[in-house]
């Protein structure tokens, strides 16, 4: 680790005399807002990224360190007589990183020149189109077409910004609030939509849930509801990954809640024990159902879990698409080729209901909700940014959402209309390869209800 | 314990070999075959396995094959799960099934159900094995037999092996096959030799899944047992013989698919049916097949059906209450001359 001491410090040791961290000293610095460095300086490509402030309280127990260090278990371990507690909270929380200020203002002018303009503007559409799809499918559901349904309002910076940094190898393993990855990699809004009706053209053959997509082809592994179960699972395939020596990592994403189930444990210790290269991004959205996080856990979130595992992270402000898409960056390339898994934390706010079957405004304010959803909009806060450097105007804007508009009402027709997954569908894929008793009862249902039709839905062919 | 001299009649052996020996070669030999099979599980490494199951595994194949994971169950099986997802081959061990009660979520939502799930999408070719059901002193905690829990769920395979036979050829198809299969052992059989032929110590050899064994052919009664069971009723047979009783065993071999044909064959044949099995009564694997009997041999039963079954308890610890809680080789005897009718009704 490429740590740089203040100069005081560094002059000290020079002279030969031993740094002593008084309290005064580490008061001092958090004053002065000394920046520290905490990552390899491999990463001087991205120069916005070096800015990051550190807490050292644990300088205040190094007071009295003997010489003698002890070589325990391959760890050197230093004595002290001071007896010190590790504080179960440093005196400052993790920084959050962050390109672009609430109202879209980069926050280092110059670095402007590292953005890609067609890049930005096509995150901004696909965030859009993620907005009003959640709208139009919510919607949808309240009026009875669809069954159910989970919407990602608010956390659109997250869901682009990510999948945007990724490659179309690397292979993703959602919770379910997570459209937008598999949205930017070409899953069509009228696939969400078959899907969502479980018609004869849903990939996943009219077996699941609305919003559990899944595509081998494009990388997305089917959503599973059970909470937190993928992050083990995701760190096994960035096992397989590495086996193969592909270019390629593991995506795991999961909210606040599921770092509260014994699989996040599991999935971040097996991964750095492993050397598995796979991040592991947590949508902090404040909320797991009606759970608030301050009755979640006790730490400061979830990134200052990761050095407890031996797991390098970093938090950084979920709605800012920008900061998101570099952190991402960069935590992908140390993943694949340092081997090592990395931890995200992305603040932000889960805007929407937990899903369809929930109301939030039981166990939240709805002014909270509202000031979220309208000063704290990711989506706004990017097109600010974009319209500021005159990359996006407002006529861009009503041109795109008017005809998300038309599409969607289209793409919902269409799959209303179409027929359900045949009869057959019920009993494939139990196994790979249909068993001998699954086919008889097969037969046996089909001449059942071809001798009773009027007892079964009209709407389910046959075949 | 020495291997049944019954069995001696029905293999052409070469040989002897202990069921953990089976074990090993099975898991060896498929490991050298394709290089995406690779074990993992708590002390299968260093430790040369907890039962010295994959005792020189780690020696042969290093590391990145064999690896010796931290405890926690649900962990390694979602890992495992995660890395089937992906293509790899895992052959998961848990120390004991009761042990993968912490991870029966990742075993049932994650493995079994996902083929159907993702509608094709997602294939789980994972192994998952380990010791199941009583062993010796081990009491509640370490004594349950899952077969009726895992049998009952599609998506699933289940498996339990008897002989050093059934160890080599049922495992060898558990990690060949595309679907997640669920493979109990049982510890007392690991030491246990039997003989073994020519054919069955070839790395090709392979059991079909689905397909049970008449380990003993007879023409008044049909019992059917899996695992250890197999021993006792074997052992049974050879009492009730010299009564004049002519006892059929079935080694189910396999749970899921249950092999109904062969069963119901047996039974047209013998007209009286005993199950046996070590797990709880209640939901069990022999109310199962006596269903299965019931459903498509009614006309041909001459009694009903007798279930030996592991009492509906808890294990105890205590020697003297362990052994009334497990079917014993008298238990058997006895329920065969009930089905005979060779003595009177409830005893």
């Amino acid at each position: 680790m490429g740590w740089r001491l203040p100069l005081r410090t560094a002059l000290w040791t020079l002279r030969g005399k031993q740094p002593k961290a008084t309290a005064d000293m580490v008061r001092e610095l958090s004053h002065r807002r000394e920046v520290y460095s905490a990552v390899p300086c491999h990463l001087h490509i991205f120069p916005i990224l070096k800015r990051l402030q550190s807490s050292e309280p644990e300088r205040a127990c190094s007071q009295n360190m003997d010489e003698e260090m002890n070589d325990f278990m391959g760890r050197k371990v230093s004595y002290s007589s001071q007896m010190c507690f590790i504080p179960e909270e440093s005196t400052n929380s993790v920084p959050c990183y962050r390109l672009l200020s609430t109202h879209g203002d980069l926050l280092d002018p110059s670095s402007i020149n590292e953005l890609d303009k067609e890049l930005c503007i096509e995150m901004y559409r696909k965030m859009v189109t993620l907005q009003v799809m959640d709208t139009i499918f919510y919607d949808a559901q309240r009026q009875g077409r669809i069954s159910f349904y989970v919407t990602t309002i608010g956390e659109e910076a997250i869901n682009i910004g990510s999948a945007a940094a990724l490659n179309a190898t690397d292979v993703v393993f959602s919770q379910y609030r997570e459209p937008g990855v598999l949205m930017w990699r070409g899953f069509t809004l009228q696939q969400f939509a078959n899907q969502c009706y479980g018609n004869e053209y849903d990939l996943g053959k009219g077996r699941q849930m609305p919003v559990h997509y899944g595509s081998n082809e494009l990388n997305y592994l089917t959503v599973s509801s059970p909470i937190a179960t993928q992050v083990p699972q995701a760190v096994g395939a960035a096992y397989g990954l590495k086996m193969d020596k592909k270019d390629a990592c593991a995506v795991t994403y999961f909210g606040d809640g599921g770092t509260s189930e014994g699989d996040f444990h599991a999935g971040m210790n097996f991964a750095a024990v492993l050397g598995a290269p796979v991040l592991f991004i947590c949508r902090n959205n404040g909320w797991a159902i009606s759970t608030p996080t301050s009755e979640q856990f006790r730490s400061d979130g979830v990134a200052i879990k990761g050095q407890a595992y031996g797991v390098r992270s970093i938090r950084v402000d979920g709605n800012d698409a920008l900061a998101v898409y570099f952190a991402v960056k960069n935590a992908r390339k140390m993943a694949v080729e340092e081997f090592r898994p990395i931890l995200i934390e992305a603040l932000t706010y889960r805007v929407g209901h937990h899903s369809t079957s929930d109301d939030s405004s039981k166990y939240r304010s709805v002014d909270e909700i509202e000031y979220w959803r309208t000063r704290r909009d990711p989506v706004a806060r990017l097109r600010m940014f974009l319209q500021s450097n005159r990359w996006w105007d407002d006529e861009n804007e009503d041109l795109l959402r008017q005809d998300l508009r038309t599409q969607m009402m289209s793409v919902l027709h269409n799959a209303e209309s179409k027929k359900k997954p045949g009869l057959s569908n019920l009993f494939e894929d139990v196994y790979d390869v249909i068993p001998q008793n699954l086919k008889e009862q097969e037969q046996e249902t089909q001449a059942i209800v071809g001798k009773y039709p009027k007892d079964y839905p009209s709407d389910v062919p046959l075949d | 314990m020495q291997s049944p001299s019954s069995l001696r009649s029905f293999c052409a052996a070469a040989k002897e070999m202990t069921v953990r020996d089976a074990l090993n070669s099975a898991i060896d030999e498929e490991m050298s075959a394709d290089s995406k099979v690779y074990l993992m599980g708590e002390e299968v490494g260093e430790y040369q396995g907890a039962y010295k199951i994959s005792k020189g595994l780690l020696q042969k194949f290093g590391p990145d094959r064999v690896l010796d994971t931290p405890i926690t169950e649900a962990g390694f099986t979602g890992i495992g799960v995660g890395s089937a997802f992906y293509g790899l081959k895992p052959i998961v061990e848990f120390m004991t099934f009761n042990f993968a009660m912490q991870a029966i979520d990742h075993i049932i939502n994650s493995a079994a159900k996902t083929n159907y799930m993702s509608a094709g999408q997602i294939s789980v070719p994972i192994v998952f094995r380990g010791p199941n059901g009583a062993a010796a002193g081990v009491a509640a905690q370490h004594s349950q037999c899952f077969a009726a829990w895992y049998g009952s769920c599609p998506g699933l395979k289940v498996l339990s092996p008897y002989s050093a036979e059934d160890a080599r050829g049922l495992l060898k198809a558990a990690i060949r096959d595309p679907d997640p299969v669920v493979f109990l052992e049982n510890e007392i059989l690991y030491g246990e030799a039997f003989p073994v032929s020519a054919e069955v110590l070839d790395p090709s050899f392979v059991l079909p899944i689905g397909k049970a064994k008449i380990e003993r052919e007879g023409t008044d009664v049909t019992v059917t047992a899996f695992s250890k069971m197999v021993g006792y009723a074997l052992k049974a047979a050879e009492i009730l013989e010299k009564e004049g009783i002519n006892v059929e065993v079935i080694n189910l071999r396999s749970i899921r698919p249950l092999d109904r044909a062969t069963i119901n064959q047996s039974v047209r044949k013998t007209n009286r049916l005993v199950t046996v099995e070590e797990g709880w009564p209640q939901h069990g694997i022999g109310a199962e097949i006596c269903t299965s009997v019931v459903e498509e041999s009614f006309d041909y039963l001459d009694a009903p059906v007798e279930r030996i079954t592991g009492a509906d308890v808890p294990m105890p610890y205590a020697a003297n209450l362990e052994r009334m809680a497990v079917p014993q080789i008298e238990d058997i005897v006895r329920a065969v001359k009930r089905a005979c009718s060779r003595s009177a009704r409830g005893k």
